[in-house]
C-alpha cells in the first residue's frame, strides 16, 4: 500500500511540474488530451483488465457525457457543474439498465452487442440535428467556472483535468486493491467459482460497467467544456478501438498501464501526422504486435522482455 | 441439517435430477457416488443455487433456501468446492483465499478474524503458507486442491460441498486431503457432502452414502452396507464379478 502512494506521488509531483517544463501552449494542450485519454483508458481498464468485460462502444458514453453537458449548458442555460453531475448520474444509470442484458452475454457476444451500442449512440449524435447539431457539430458550449476562475485557457485547463485525472487514477488504484478489485479479477478468471465465493458476479459485473460509464462521462462532460465544440466523429467506433489500444498497450489490469497507453497513443498520432486517416492502420498493428510479443502489456511486459535477455547475455559471457 | 426434498433439475430438454431425495445430519460426512453423468455435481449445483430447480424443496434447518440467489446460499454457511478446483490461476495464494471471505468483509466480525481464520488455513496446509505469494495458477494439483478447499473454508462454512477433491491427484495427496477433511469434521463440526469418482476412499471416510444413476437415487445405506453391497462392489469398487460371485 505506501508503494501504492509513492507511486501516485511521483505522478502528482509529475503533473505538478510537466507545465513549467513545457514552453507553447501546443504540447500544453497536448498534455490535456493525454488526461482525458487517461480517465477513458483507466474506466475501461476497470471494464476490461480488471473485470474481463469488452466494451466496444466507450467512445458512446463518453459521447453521451460530452453532448449531455453541452445541451444542458448551452440549450437550458444549466450551470456546467450541475450539468457534468446530471450528465455523469445519467449515463451511469442508462449503463446500468442497459448492462443488465448486455452482460449477459460473454465474449465474442459482448464484442458484437457493445459494438452496436457504440454504433447507435454515434448515428443519435449524427441525426438527432435539433438536439446535437448532426455532423455540423455542437459549438459555444461555455467554459467551467469556480467563483471568479473561469478555465478559459490551458493552462487552467490542464490543471482542472489533471485533477479530474488523478483523482480517477487515485480511486481507481484503490477499488483495484480492495475486496472488490480482487472479486472483479476473480470474475474474469472464473465466473462460476466467484459466485460460489458469495460474489453476486451479475450485479458486480454491471456496477463496474455503469461506474466505467459514469467516469467516461465525466470525462465527456470536460472535454466538452474545455473544447467548447464538439462532433459526432470524435465518439464513433475507431475511437472505441483507440481505447481499447491504450488499455492493452498499457497492460490489462494495470492502472498506471493505462494512463502510459493513454500517453504513448496520444503523443503518437501527433509524431505521425504525414500518415493522417491512416492511423487507424498503425493502431491496428500496434494492437497485433502487443498481444503477440506483450501481452501483459508495456507495464509489466518490459521487466519480463528485459529477464528474458539477461540469462541469454551471460550465456554468451559463459 | 439439510433437506432435500424430491428436487428436479432440467438442462434445457435434459431431465437431469429426477426426484432426488436425500438428507445429512449435522457433523455428518455423505458421499454420493455414481458414475458420470449421474446428476452429482448437478446436485452440488443445485444445492449451491448455480443452477435453478424447477421443482422440490431444499431445506436448511427446515427453511426452504432452493430460489435464493448464490451469494445468499454462501452467507448462510454453504461452501463449495467446485469440480475442477477452479482456483483463481492470475491471483496470488493469498488473494484466493481472502476471495473465499468475500462475503465476511462486509459482516461486523472484522479484519482481525480473517486474519486469524487466514493464518488457521495456513497451518492446516503449510505448502500454501510457503506460496502465499505467488500465483494459484503456478501451484501443482494437489495444491490447486488445497488452496480450493482452504478458500471454501475461509466462509467458515457448516456445510462443506466437495466436488471431486480427488480428481487428477495421486494417492498420497488424496489420503492428505481426505485425512484434512476427517480432521475438520471432528474439530469443528462441519458437515461434508462429498461427490467423489473415487468411491472406495470416500466409503472409507463417510458414514453414509447415496448411490446415483441417470438422474436418480438407486441405492442409499451406511458407508459400511455400501462398501459391502455387491452391485457396489461391482460396478463402482472395481471389483471383479466373478470375484464377488465366487468370494
Amino acid at each position: 500500500m505506501k508503494r501504492e502512494l509513492l507511486k501516485f506521488l511521483i505522478l502528482a509531483i509529475l503533473v505538478a511540474i510537466l507545465p513549467t517544463l513545457l514552453s507553447g501552449s501546443y504540447l500544453v494542450n497536448v498534455l490535456i488530451f493525454v488526461g482525458i485519454h487517461t480517465m477513458l483508458a483507466v474506466a475501461l481498464n476497470l471494464l476490461l483488465g480488471f473485470a474481463g468485460q469488452i466494451s466496444l462502444g466507450h467512445a458512446g458514453f463518453f459521447g453521451l457525457g460530452a453532448y449531455a453537458s453541452a445541451i444542458l449548458t448551452t440549450t437550458y442555460g444549466i450551470n456546467p457543474w450541475i450539468a457534468m453531475v446530471a450528465a455523469a448520474v445519467a449515463v451511469s444509470l442508462l449503463a446500468f439498465a442497459i448492462g443488465f442484458p448486455i452482460l449477459k452475454l460473454k465474449g465474442h457476444y459482448l464484442a458484437m452487442a457493445t459494438l452496436g451500442l457504440g454504433i447507435i449512440f454515434f448515428i443519435v449524435f449524427n441525426e438527432a440535428v435539433e438536439l446535437t447539431g448532426g455532423p455540423s457539430g455542437f459549438s459555444g458550449i461555455p467554459n467551467l467556472k469556480i467563483g471568479s476562475i473561469t478555465f478559459d485557457n490551458d493552462l487552467k485547463n490542464y490543471g482542472l483535468i489533471w485533477l479530474f485525472t488523478l483523482v480517477t487514477v487515485l480511486l481507481s488504484v484503490n477499488l483495484a486493491n480492495s475486496r472488490i478489485g480482487r472479486a472483479l479479477r476473480a470474475i474474469h478468471d472464473s465466473e462460476v467459482a466467484a459466485r460460489v465465493m458469495g460474489v453476486n458476479a451479475r450485479l458486480l459485473k454491471v456496477q463496474i460497467f455503469a461506474l466505467s460509464a459514469g467516469i467516461s462521462a465525466i470525462a465527456g462532460s470536460l472535454y466538452a467544456h474545455t473544447m467548447g465544440f464538439i462532433s459526432p466523429t470524435s465518439f464513433g467506433f475507431n475511437f472505441s478501438i483507440e481505447l481499447i489500444t491504450m488499455v492493452i498497450i498499457g497492460g490489462l489490469g494495470s492502472i498506471y498501464g493505462s494512463l502510459i497507453g493513454a500517453f504513448i497513443l496520444t503523443i503518437l498520432p501527433e509524431a505521425l501526422r504525414t500518415f493522417q486517416d491512416y492511423d487507424i492502420i498503425i493502431y491496428g498493428i500496434i494492437l497485433i504486435l502487443m498481444t503477440m510479443f506483450l501481452p501483459g502489456g508495456l507495464v509489466r511486459g518490459i521487466p519480463g522482455l528485459l529477464a528474458r535477455l539477461r540469462p541469454a547475455d551471460k550465456q554468451e559471457e559463459g | 441439517m439439510l433437506k432435500i426434498v424430491n428436487i428436479n433439475t432440467y438442462y434445457g430438454q435434459i431431465h437431469a435430477l429426477k426426484n432426488i431425495t436425500l438428507h445429512l445430519g449435522e457433523g455428518e460426512i455423505v458421499t454420493l457416488i455414481g458414475a458420470n453423468g449421474a446428476g452429482k455435481t448437478t446436485i452440488l449445483n443445485s444445492i449451491s443455487a448455480l443452477t435453478p430447480v424447477k421443482k422440490g424443496e431444499i431445506l436448511l434447518d427446515g427453511t426452504p433456501i432452493q430460489d435464493l440467489p448464490p451469494s445468499h446460499i454462501v452467507s448462510l454457511g454453504i461452501s463449495q468446492v467446485p469440480e475442477g478446483r477452479q482456483v483463481f490461476k492470475p491471483l496470488s495464494v493469498e488473494d484466493n483465499l481472502e476471495l473465499g471471505a468475500y462475503l465476511r468483509y462486509r459482516g461486523r466480525e472484522g479484519r482481525g478474524a480473517i486474519r486469524q481464520d487466514l493464518e488457521e488455513i495456513f497451518t492446516l496446509f503449510p505448502r500454501l503458507k510457503e506460496r502465499r505469494r505467488q500465483m494459484a495458477g503456478t501451484l501443482s494439483g494437489g495444491e490447486q486442491q488445497m488452496l480450493a478447499i482452504g478458500r471454501a473454508l475461509m466462509a467458515r462454512p457448516r456445510l462443506l460441498l466437495l466436488d471431486e477433491p480427488s480428481m487428477g491427484l495421486a494417492p498420497l495427496v488424496v489420503q492428505e486431503i481426505f485425512g484434512v477433511i476427517e480432521n475438520l469434521r471432528r474439530e469443528k463440526g462441519t458437515t461434508v457432502l462429498l461427490v467423489e469418482q473415487n468411491a472406495k476412499a470416500a466409503l472409507k471416510m463417510a458414514d453414509r452414502g447415496y448411490v446415483l444413476e441417470t438422474g436418480k437415487v438407486i441405492l442409499e445405506g451406511s458407508a459400511a452396507e455400501l462398501l459391502e453391497n455387491k452391485d457396489v462392489q461391482r460396478a463402482y469398487l472395481g471389483r471383479d464379478k466373478k470375484e464377488v460371485w465366487e468370494r
